[in-house]
């Protein structure tokens, strides 16, 4: 069976090393934090300036002056610290963060990243710290799903949508299999009800086998 | 100079700023933005400037009421688009605003820079990228840069959350965001806070801005608003 997000993400955070310092960027990756468990000692960053950032904000809790990447109210947890932007990108660009976890438009089987702009022509280009995080976190891990809306492949050959690092990326986690991708291609890790036969069929990328 | 101006108002903390001016503005979507500041400048009248700030306005408060008021030449941040941004899309899609998108740690460190008196560094993000293009490249030890240049303010709006009589400054949780950088990055630094304490009270040891980078204080009520995704 392919798996669903929830079963995706409690991957991702299984495959994440103890006290490792984590960025999960925002949207469907943030839910990777709903997964980790409180002994594994795995500290979140958020790129508007804090480490060991708590899950969302409810109720009483909510804060206008404590949110996440996404702007939405989260909570501190004990040992919390706060910095200014500066800080908190030269965490990043530094290499001082361990794994990032982002969503994508498209990878390629070499690492290059495409997840900050659709390429239309009236699109508003907006990159926040996509660039950033893809070029400066230790490992960089994607969550997307394997095709698009209109069925075609999101791991490409080569990617067609703007880059937004080159690369960039070790991992891919998709509901049909996850991949490791880099200089020798992309490696089939696992898969979820499909064989690496039936991957083959359905993708342009060359895939060997973990 | 070592005297810092407290202002009486938000009225006089904004005087002064010159049509064309490019002015720094703090915040991370609402939080940390300088809301009494901005409509002060929204009051005051100068127009043709540029803005420096991570996001381009949220709703029609804030850096969006003063892109409403048709104020604003050129927007430089780093993420415009947001599911409240819709002032901001439709200037920009009438063009009549301007648009230089810059990954948000290259806007951050270029104001450090200019804060700084660094004439420009090599940053490794947006290489490979249509970001990059009409950019020098340097190639140390093995890995490629981009030359990224200062940006310097004429003006920093920042909202901090206590200050001494020195202009030193404390801040709150993530509203911190782009405030110290900013203060060190303009010739006028403009800070709104909600509380002025008397030297000597704030812990030496806990100072975030340092009183040199600041030139003007003005106090300001708190002000509550809505947080989107608040549940």
């Amino acid at each position: 069976m392919a798996l669903n997000p929830d079963e995706l993400a409690a991957i991702i955070a299984g495959d994440i090393p103890p006290y490792s310092y984590v960025n999960l960027g925002i949207g469907r990756p943030t839910r990777v934090a709903d997964h980790l468990t409180p002994g594994s000692g795995v500290v979140l960053h958020t790129e508007n300036g804090m480490l060991n950032m708590g899950p969302a904000a409810t109720g009483e809790q909510v804060d206008t002056d404590l949110t996440n990447a996404g702007k939405q109210p989260v909570t501190e947890l004990p040992g919390a610290s706060y910095f200014h932007h500066a800080d908190s990108f030269m965490m990043m660009r530094g290499g001082h963060l361990d794994v990032c976890v982002l969503g994508a438009f498209q990878v390629a089987a070499n690492g290059d990243l495409a997840n900050w702009h659709t390429g239309e022509a009236d699109a508003i280009p907006a990159v926040g710290g996509a660039m950033d995080l893809a070029i400066g976190a230790r490992q960089v891990f994607v969550l997307m799903s394997l095709f698009d809306k209109q069925g075609r492949p999101k791991l490409v050959p080569e990617c067609t949508q703007p880059l937004t690092g080159l690369a960039c990326v070790s991992r891919v986690y998709t509901e049909l299999a996850v991949f490791d991708v880099g200089p020798g291609g992309a490696v089939v890790r696992d898969t979820f009800g499909i064989t690496v036969d039936g991957l083959r069929e359905r993708l342009d990328v060359p895939l060997s086998v973990l | 100079m070592s005297q810092v101006q407290h202002l009486d108002s938000v009225d006089e903390a904004v005087a002064g700023i010159e049509d064309g001016s490019t002015v720094l503005v703090g915040g991370f979507g609402l939080a940390g933005m300088p809301f009494d500041l901005i409509d002060g400048l929204i009051r005051q009248g100068a127009t043709d400037l540029t803005i420096v700030c991570n996001n381009a306005g949220n709703g029609e408060v804030g850096l969006a009421a003063l892109l409403q008021a048709g104020r604003v030449r050129k927007v430089i941040c780093s993420f415009p688009r947001q599911s409240d941004s819709y002032v901001f899309d439709a200037l920009y899609r009438a063009g009549r605003v301007e648009l230089e998108v810059v990954p948000q740690g290259n806007l951050a460190e270029r104001m450090r820079a200019a804060g700084a008196g660094i004439g420009g560094f090599y940053s490794p993000t947006a290489v490979g990228t249509m970001l990059a293009e009409g950019k020098e490249t340097r190639t140390i030890d093995g890995r490629d840069y981009l030359l990224e240049l200062p940006i310097r303010g004429d003006v920093a709006l920042v909202s901090a959350h206590r200050a001494d009589r020195m202009g030193n400054l404390v801040y709150r949780k993530t509203a911190r965001n782009f405030g110290p950088v900013m203060a060190t990055a303009a010739e006028t630094t403009i800070v709104q806070v909600h509380e002025v304490v008397p030297t000597g009270e704030l812990d030496p040891e806990a100072v975030v801005t340092p009183g040199i980078f600041v030139d003007r204080v003005v106090r300001v009520a708190p002000r509550h608003y809505t947080v989107q995704g608040a549940r």
